[in-house]
């Protein structure tokens, strides 16, 4: 971990501009994966704005129904908030489905959403790694693929996007509200919020420089059953191979969105309306031109199967 | 890239002690360099945080975990080191009432907060309910996993009995039941290479006072 | 003591403390964080250091330039080791790889440097400033290709041979013949391997988390080149070892050349990343089971290949082992060929040679039952064998397999089970599955120094270590039952290499090893106490505090009062091992669920039956044993290093990447202990139980999953991906 100095921010748009001004600068909030990245000199911030003072820790409820989540709310307060837990269910389940009680505890709605992908290869860095060094190459392909991506993905990079709580924001069409060095703000959509790496996989989101996630909105309810589906080699404490995460009505009709399987949530609206047809047409237009890799061509049957989980579940 | 240090390649050097030539025990001429080393101290902050009751302030390198503060610099070894990534819940302790890890915390940002170590819980002739029953119960073998799977039982309770969710409640608009299948998964963070989690489950439920 | 007779009656038969569930005497230390680890120790002789290891970033190569002046100038930096400023390294005698690599490397992540500076974060920060040059040569990887042509192992692994198989499998009715594989596992004890280095002179101190410290002392002064009289190492507490910790690694060598350097102690501990390619692993197999029965399921034929790799100068993964005793059978071979790989040093991991062979044996054994139409019980119970196969003069000196698989089969409710894919609870598919478990019984001289203070306390002193295995605890037990003292009356130091040597803790030989040795010493202090007290001749009964001879009587405190009585003696093995098979026994039983949608597998129940002598703490030994259960369901579900074969390491190098078994993983858990004793294996008449607990779980696991879903997967670990698309059609 390289020497860095240390500031507690004052205010949003403050820590924002500093962030821009600043070469090397970064936020902190929970830590839980930017200390980690650090350590391994991942991630070489020179100077690190704690943005854990500022409030925006509240859930508060919008006018005309849907939640405003602060950046700063802990995974475990999300999750256990009345109102997710009532009307947002896969929200809850998403989160509980991910990291460990103590990580919950720290983590934050906004750092999850900026988590980094977990490939072993961007891991290492005797490897090379178009993400972790842009131009170095990906080790990934060609070589230990079983956990990466099968859709979404490039020639350049074929990482994930680790997230559970991502995964159930996409179903539940969030969008990420965030301010920018000069004070403006704006919300992005979280369908636009992570982008896919193609030739620049270092480039993982829409945020522009200094730019700061301030809350996350959630839309009003949209009923129906809410089911976070999460399939792992060890029950709990480890990262999806396949997640489905659906909210589907009576009607048989809903949303459904995959994690494990790309860089960011995967969501193709056209398959929401395919789910009373059942999982196979579904899993075939969301992987429509998928890429797998000899370790990973099983998420494909496994996202299926889970879908089919899924759907039987909320027929229940 | 450069080949060696000094005056003599360390390439020869090398070919001369792989043919025998006594030159064990020397140390090369590293340590001259080093008696130059630059002292530029790193960025350091202060911090004042409350352990185990007691108040506490800290000079720190900025870099320092609240982990390694608690080791190195408090010297409360307790919390135990195991992997420095989150990924084992060996550092577990319990931060303003909530468990965390230590290892992916910085100390400086822990100003004012009250930290609850293993050694905080109960002293060796003086033990935590939790203590006594990981004792009864053998809820350890080499120990070293052990603090953290006790500040992380306590917490646990305390969490199931606030009405926090988890993977396995059933319906997470309810409050979750005070099981051992709850108590499993919210321990699974906690990682016992030894294997004792039949008999953790154990001395949780006894604590809780449910059947295991 | 020399033990080359079967024990006769002894004291410890009154089994008055031993033999009793006792919780730990360490335990109020380690609850309440107290107990002091390697890197943990306070009292040094000057204020410690920080190293930080670097490794090599390639597999296999030399290092072409090492350019370390930006480390030596950074902030805190006290010294920078390397392969060029060492010193003269030799290779300990339990290492294959040199520990400090350069300019060849060996391995990836072989340790190249370290780095000693005031802080961690100054060491961490400047490991990352040295560069290195490499020039990188091509290697071996991939064990399916270097298998090919792989010679036979040799010395004691070499092939065997009885009757003639070949014929026997020709001519059987009924044959089974198939391909097994297991993975490359890594230990993952929760400590890391960490050591605080300490020179006083020409004196070396170590503080380091090792199994066995006697090896460790002595591969530090062969590998530092220095007299083994100048050499303590210290390991009072361990993290945890299973193997891993059985010799000296990179740690101890690391702290010490940086302790040298810097002219103060030095502590390293090894990163969790840095674990999986830096240190031991237990290698990946490939077998080939060969099996031939009659109609009626009486083996005739049986025959065990496996092949593994190690660098060039290691062995072989002994997978075939167990295969030698199991079962009866008139005409049998077994054989290991290794193959040379670059991969990480393999080495030994809990029940290395029965922890993988019984994972493809026993699932043979299941295949071959059902093409017999025959319970996997009763044809291991027909197929037992009293007597060593390969030599039937040979007897086994207890062998209770067959009640441990029919207690187990009637406890577990073995007979309510299906024919696979017959059970469904909701969307969980639900199978049953059985495994003999097996592992021998190795004994190893084992010394201890016993004291008697004049307040009639009892010191117990020996290098002997407790890795969680319970090692303090019935070393208290053997002095208390021995000297008729309380267990608070007893006082246990361990791991301290000034201390008689014992057998350590590897093998599952310790228990009983150690606590042989034990008994050794204690005779002699109670030799000495009727001596000194004047109460002989006659014979001696001890307790309560005081010894009795005929109708005299005395407190054994009086003995010592002119001044502390000290005695110090080992225990020897003579031949019995060799005029008797020394073996434990088991039968593990396992309830799983198999998710027929995503095939994930949840296990539900398990039970193990042990057979395997005295126990000495039930409470312990039960421990040991579902420890080695949960490491078992790792084995079986989850565990693998995964292997690049074109960089040459192992990928999944952290506790992220490389699963090991969860708190939601595993179930209750039970375990019986037949009572027994066996007095041709030492006067404690115990045998080991930490490695047997871990030996037939995978099998078990497996053979649960075919009974659930009727998909058989032979190549572990059993991740979803190997029968998710058998699993029948979901929409």
């Amino acid at each position: 971990m390289r020497p860095f100095t240390y500031e507690r921010a004052t205010s949003a748009q403050d820590a924002a501009a500093k962030v821009a001004a600043t070469p090397g600068a970064r936020f902190i909030a929970g830590g839980t994966n930017l200390l980690d990245l650090m350590k391994l000199e991942i991630e070489t911030p020179t100077h690190l704005i704690d943005v854990n003072g500022l409030g925006m820790d509240k859930i508060e409820a919008i006018d005309g129904g849907g939640l405003r989540i602060g950046a700063l709310v802990r995974n475990t307060d999300l999750a256990a908030d009345a109102r997710v837990r009532k009307d947002y269910g896969v929200l809850t389940r998403a989160l509980v489905a991910g990291a460990s009680g103590q990580l919950r505890n720290k983590a934050t709605t906004a750092g999850n959403l900026l988590q980094r992908t977990r490939c072993p290869y961007f891991y290492d860095v005797n490897m090379p790694c178009n993400k972790r060094k842009p131009g170095s190459g990906c080790a990934a392909i060609g070589g230990f693929s079983r956990p990466l991506g099968v859709i979404g993905t490039s020639d350049a990079c074929i990482a994930t996007h680790p997230s559970d709580m991502a995964v159930a924001m996409r179903v539940l069409d969030a969008s990420v509200e965030t301010i920018r060095p000069d004070g403006t703000t704006r919300a992005i959509p979280i369908a636009d919020f992570h982008t896919l790496p193609g030739q620049t996989p270092h480039v993982e989101t829409a945020l522009e420089k200094g730019e700061m996630i301030i809350s996350v909105a959630v839309p009003k309810p949209k009923g129906g059953t809410h089911i976070y589906r999460k399939v792992r080699d060890r029950a709990s404490y480890a990262f999806a191979l396949v997640s489905v995460a659906a909210v589907i009505g009576k009607d048989g009709k809903g949303a459904v969105a995959l994690g494990g399987v790309a860089p960011k949530p995967w969501r193709v609206e056209e398959a929401d309306a395919l789910l009373p047809k059942g999982s196979k047409v579904v899993a075939d237009c969301l992987f429509a031109g998928a890429t797998p890799r000899e370790d990973n061509a099983f998420k494909l049957t496994l996202a299926q199967r889970t879908i089919a989980a899924v759907l039987a579940e909320a027929k229940a | 890239m450069t080949e060696g240090y000094g005056a003599i390649s360390r390439r020869d050097v090398l070919k001369t002690s792989a043919t025998g030539a006594a030159i064990a025990g020397s140390l090369g001429p590293g340590n001259v360099a080093m008696a130059q080393a630059q002292t530029a101290a790193p960025p350091h902050a202060a911090v004042s945080l409350k352990i185990n009751g007691k108040a506490t302030r800290l000079e720190l390198d900025t870099r320092t975990t609240l982990l390694d503060a608690l080791r190195e610099h408090v010297k409360l070894t307790g919390t135990k080191k195991g992997c420095d990534h989150g990924q084992c819940g060996a550092c577990t302790v319990i931060v303003n009432g909530r468990r965390i890890n230590s290892c992916l915390t910085l100390a400086v940002m822990h100003e004012g907060d009250e930290v609850t170590t293993i050694e905080g819980l109960g002293s060796p002739d003086n033990l935590h309910p939790m203590q006594a029953a990981f004792v009864e119960h053998d809820g350890y073998q080499c120990g070293y996993c052990t603090p953290g799977q006790i500040c992380s039982a306590v917490a646990v309770l305390e969490e199931i009995r606030a009405g926090v969710p988890s993977h396995v409640t059933a319906d997470v608009s309810k409050p979750s039941p005070m099981t051992t299948t709850e108590m499993r998964e919210r321990m699974s963070g906690n990682i016992c290479r030894c294997g004792a989690y039949s008999n953790i489950a154990e001395a949780m439920a006894q604590v809780a006072g449910v059947k295991a | 003591m020399k033990f080359d007779q079967p024990a006769g009656t002894n004291p410890i038969d009154r089994m008055k403390v031993v033999g009793k569930p006792t919780t730990r005497i360490d335990g109020p230390l380690k609850v309440t964080g107290h107990a002091p680890y390697a890197y943990e120790h306070q009292e040094l002789p000057g204020k410690p250091a920080y190293g930080y290891v670097v490794g090599s970033a390639v597999a296999k190569g030399t290092i072409r330039s090492m350019d370390t002046s930006r480390a030596e100038r950074a902030p805190g930096v006290v010294a920078v080791v390397t392969h060029r400023n060492a010193g003269k390294i030799a290779k300990g005698n339990f290492n294959t790889a040199m520990l400090l690599g350069g300019p060849k490397i060996q391995h990836y992540h072989q340790a190249i440097a370290v780095v000693v500076a005031e802080t961690f974060e100054q060491a961490r920060s400047a490991a990352a400033l040295i560069d290195v040059d490499y020039a990188r040569d091509g290697g071996a990887f991939d064990l399916a290709a270097a298998k090919v042509d792989a010679p036979d192992a040799t010395g004691s692994d070499a092939p065997t041979a009885v009757g003639d198989f070949a014929g026997a499998f020709a001519a059987a009715p009924v044959q089974l013949d198939q391909m097994y594989t297991t993975p490359d596992q890594s230990h993952a004890m929760m400590e890391p391997h960490a050591t605080i280095a300490a020179w006083e002179g020409d004196k070396l101190t170590v503080w380091s988390a090792n199994q066995m410290v006697a090896w460790g002392a002595g591969d530090l002064a062969r590998t530092l080149q220095i007299p083994p009289e100048n050499v303590r190492l210290i390991a009072p507490y361990i993290g945890g070892g299973f193997g891993g910790k059985l010799f000296l690694r990179s740690d101890v060598l690391m702290a010490s050349l940086g302790a040298k350097a810097a002219k103060r102690p030095v502590k390293v501990a090894l990163t969790r990343p840095f674990m999986g390619n830096n240190t031991t692993h237990r290698p990946a197999t490939i077998q080939r089971i060969r099996l031939g029965a009659t109609k009626d399921g009486k083996l005739t034929a049986i025959g065990h290949e496996s092949w593994s790799g190690d660098l060039e100068g290691g062995g072989p993964e002994s997978a075939t082992q167990q295969t030698k005793l199991l079962y009866a059978g008139a005409n049998r071979m077994t054989a290991l060929r290794l193959a040379v790989l670059d991969l990480p040093e393999g080495n030994a991991m809990r029940a290395p040679g029965e922890a993988p062979g019984l994972m493809a044996l026993e699932i043979a054994v299941d295949e071959l039952a059902e093409k017999l139409g025959m319970d996997p019980v009763k044809l291991r119970v027909i197929n037992d064998t009293q007597v060593d196969p390969e030599k039937p003069e040979r007897p086994f000196s207890q062998r209770n397999l067959v009640r441990c698989l029919e207690e187990g089969a009637e406890r577990f409710g073995w007979a309510r089970r299906k024919a696979p894919g017959q059970v469904q609870d909701g969307r969980w598919l639900i199978g049953m599955g059985v495994a003999a478990a097996f592992r021998n019984n190795l004994n190893m001289k084992s010394g201890a120094r016993v004291r008697l203070s004049p307040s009639g306390q009892v010191t117990v002193e020996t290098d002997m270590t407790d890795i969680g295995t319970g090692t303090y605890t019935i070393m208290a037990q053997t002095a208390a039952e021995m000297m008729g003292v309380p267990l608070a009356k007893v006082t246990v130091k361990l791991g301290d290499s000034s201390f008689p040597v014992s057998a350590g803790s590897g093998g599952q030989w310790g228990a009983n090893s150690s606590t042989a040795g034990l008994y050794a010493a204690c005779v002699k202090l109670r030799e000495a106490i009727v001596s000194k007290l004047g109460l002989g001749p006659g014979e001696a009964v001890f307790e309560n505090g005081q010894v009795h001879v005929g109708n005299r009587v005395a407190d054994i405190a009086a003995a010592a009062k002119g001044g502390e009585i000290v005695v110090e003696d080992s225990i020897e093995f003579g031949d019995l091992g060799k005029k008797f098979q020394q073996s434990t026994f088991g039968a593990h039983f396992v309830e799983v669920a198999v998710d027929r949608y995503t095939g994930e597998t949840r296990v539900r129940r398990m039970l193990a039956v042990c057979a395997a002598g005295r126990i000495l703490n039930p409470t312990a030994a039960r421990s040991q044993v579902i420890g080695a259960m949960t490491m078992g369901v790792g084995g079986a579900l989850m565990e693998e290093l995964a292997v690049d074969k074109r960089f040459g390491f192992f990928v999944n190098h952290d506790l992220a990447g490389y699963e090991v078994p969860v708190h939601a993983d595993i179930p209750h858990q039970e375990v019986v202990f037949l009572d027994e004793a066996d007095d041709k294996v030492s006067p404690m008449k115990a045998k080991g139980v930490g490695e047997l607990g871990l030996c037939g779980v995978g099998a078990a696991v497996a053979n649960a999953i075919y009974n659930a879903t009727g998909v058989r997967v032979r190549d572990y670990p059993i991740t979803l991906d190997k029968h998710l698309d058998k699993l029948g059609e979901v929409v």
